[in-house]
């Protein structure tokens, strides 16, 4: 399936594909910019709900879950899509398989993202979390998700070295429990074209949901990622990982614990109590792979730590793994019953989310995008390399101030909810705990807002670079794979 | 609680397929030779070696 260019001596040399990688790559800085204004404007309208306007569509209710589809699937998806098809070829030194289809995700891919963005404003949902679109676009999903796993697993199938490098075997995961969790979730009984009933109904939608939701988090927002940190953290570094063996227990460590973490969502609730309790201790077994994975890719720049104060796409991509480390340290201890007891429905929830999703997935894929741009525009770097500094300080500091609100608001709500006077009534009305979350609120929206300047940066950085160069396509390095050629 | 005769099956079936496919990734060689897999992601690029990556 190899492409192919006119070579000097008049035959064709084989090249990569990267036709659909450079699309999934602009997608993914576009998406960035739309799903992160969206998440800032929420977070104006829980500050100044004038900002609702009494208008339906920009309603808070129906433009929270445009934001975090957004930044997930558009945003998450397309870096995820875009680094998955580049580091594939590389790995497996071969061209993409079935190029053609590998453009049918792309435009597929598109579409739910469109559609997304129209039906939901309109109020058309399915009611859950993560998983909100209706059953038409649910089935558009799967039928673009099983041609992205065509695509995958072909290049690998065709692969010319024997062994598969480790990212792909994140990826590879990422791709098929998607693939599973999405199916059993979306599982729905439609009655009209833009409304359906989910297949479970109470305590067992809720049990099915967040076993979706939970793994959501664990295979797209996890192991997608660290698919990526495997191969462009020791790219940019240039050195292999600190210890590949660690590599490989850190991914079967990781796939065996995190499907029977799900339950921690529901503590306290109509699930019984024994699943509840093996929820939490899964939830606590998960710290060890995390940890290992998360060490294992910091390590990677021992002995060469002078690389982090020169190169700021470093910077990133070693900042957002200390936010893993830090989203993965605090999962654990929140899914303890009687730190959920104070956690869970307050803002600290939030704030841990935004550790994960600005801190880790945000950051490595903002790296990993300033990888990938230049290679695509046939540059060795961005048009402005102090344009990433200035991008990451403006975001690491969004998060710091995003975070910190979050976690302070959380434990005040939480102490003020359970706070009863020697009578037994409650201290404090719900409305009392709103009014004190006000000032973090703001603090919460200036944090969005310089993370979504930092975006601003890069959109201006991408649109020189690609200016300033073309698509060169790269040829294969066929030698190099003969001697290790299974 | 009935969806946990589906959920518990589901996820123990999947512990079986990963053990499976460990089973093939061991028998296939794919652990033979673990460090090198990880300096042949460099393969095909230019030579850019920092003084301080002579460390062994």
């Amino acid at each position: 399936m190899a492409s192919s260019v006119p070579a000097p001596a008049g035959h064709a040399v084989p090249v990569y594909d990267d036709g659909a990688v450079r699309l999934f790559t602009l997608a993914a800085v576009l998406w960035g910019v739309v799903g992160m204004a969206v998440g800032v404007l929420i977070a104006a309208q829980l500050t100044w709900p004038q900002l609702n306007f009494g208008i339906p569509w920009l309603s808070y209710g129906r433009l929270r879950p445009l934001h975090t589809n957004a930044v997930i699937f558009a945003f998450g998806g397309c870096a995820l899509m875009a680094s998955s098809f580049y580091v594939v070829q590389r790995t497996s030194q071969v061209s993409i398989f079935l190029p053609r289809l590998a453009a049918f995700v792309f435009w597929g891919w598109q579409l739910v993202i469109v559609a997304a963005a129209i039906t939901l404003p309109m109020g058309l949902t399915q009611g859950k979390e993560y998983a909100e679109l209706e059953w038409p676009i649910d089935i558009l999903i799967a039928i673009v998700w099983i041609a992205y796993a065509v695509v995958f697993f072909g290049t690998i199938g065709t692969r010319k070295v024997r062994h598969i490098y480790v990212a792909n075997w994140f990826y590879g995961a990422f791709i098929l429990a998607v693939a599973l969790l999405h199916i059993v979730n979306s599982a729905a009984i439609p009655s009209s074209l833009t409304k359906s009933y989910s297949a479970y109904a109470g305590v067992q939608d809720a049990m099915v949901q967040w076993w979706y939701g939970h793994n959501a988090v664990g295979f797209f927002l996890t192991a997608g990622f660290l698919g990526m940190m495997y191969y462009f953290i020791p790219k940019q570094a240039e050195r292999p990982v600190y210890s590949y063996r660690l590599s490989i227990v850190h991914f079967w460590a990781l796939i065996f614990t995190y499907m029977w973490a799900g339950p921690h969502h529901l503590h306290y609730t109509a699930l019984p109590d024994w699943a509840q309790s093996i929820g939490m201790i899964f939830s606590l077994v998960l710290l060890a792979p995390s940890w290992g994975g998360m060490i294992n890719g910091v390590m990677t720049l021992s002995g060469a730590w002078h690389k982090l104060r020169e190169d700021p796409i470093l910077k990133f991509l070693i900042v957002a793994l200390s936010f893993y480390g830090m989203a993965t340290f605090e999962g654990p201890m929140m899914s303890i019953k009687t730190v959920n007891a104070l956690s869970h429905y307050t803002d600290w929830t939030v704030g841990h989310v935004h550790a994960g999703a600005l801190g880790w997935v945000g950051l490595i894929s903002i790296g990993t995008l300033y990888y990938l741009v230049p290679r695509m525009f046939g540059q060795t770097k961005m048009y402005s390399v102090p344009a990433i500094e200035l991008h990451f300080w403006i975001a690491t500091l969004g998060i710091v101030l995003y975070i910190a609100a979050m976690w302070m608001a959380g434990v005040m709500q939480g102490l003020m909810w359970r706070a009863v006077n020697p009578d037994g009534t409650l201290v404090y009305s719900f409305v009392e705990s709103v009014k004190s979350t006000y000032p973090f609120y703001v603090c919460r929206f200036v944090g969005g807002l310089l993370y979504l300047g930092g975006m601003g940066v890069m959109v201006w950085n991408v649109i020189k670079t690609a200016q300033a160069g073309r698509y060169v396509p790269l040829r294969i390095p066929m030698g190099a794979a003969l001697p290790s050629a299974a | 609680m009935d969806i946990l005769f589906l959920l518990v099956p589901m996820s123990v079936l999947l512990v079986f397929a990963l053990l499976a496919l460990f089973r093939w990734a061991l028998g296939a060689g794919q652990f033979d030779d673990l460090e090198r897999e990880g300096e042949r992601l460099f393969e095909g690029d230019p030579p850019k070696l920092d003084a301080d990556q002579a460390r062994d």
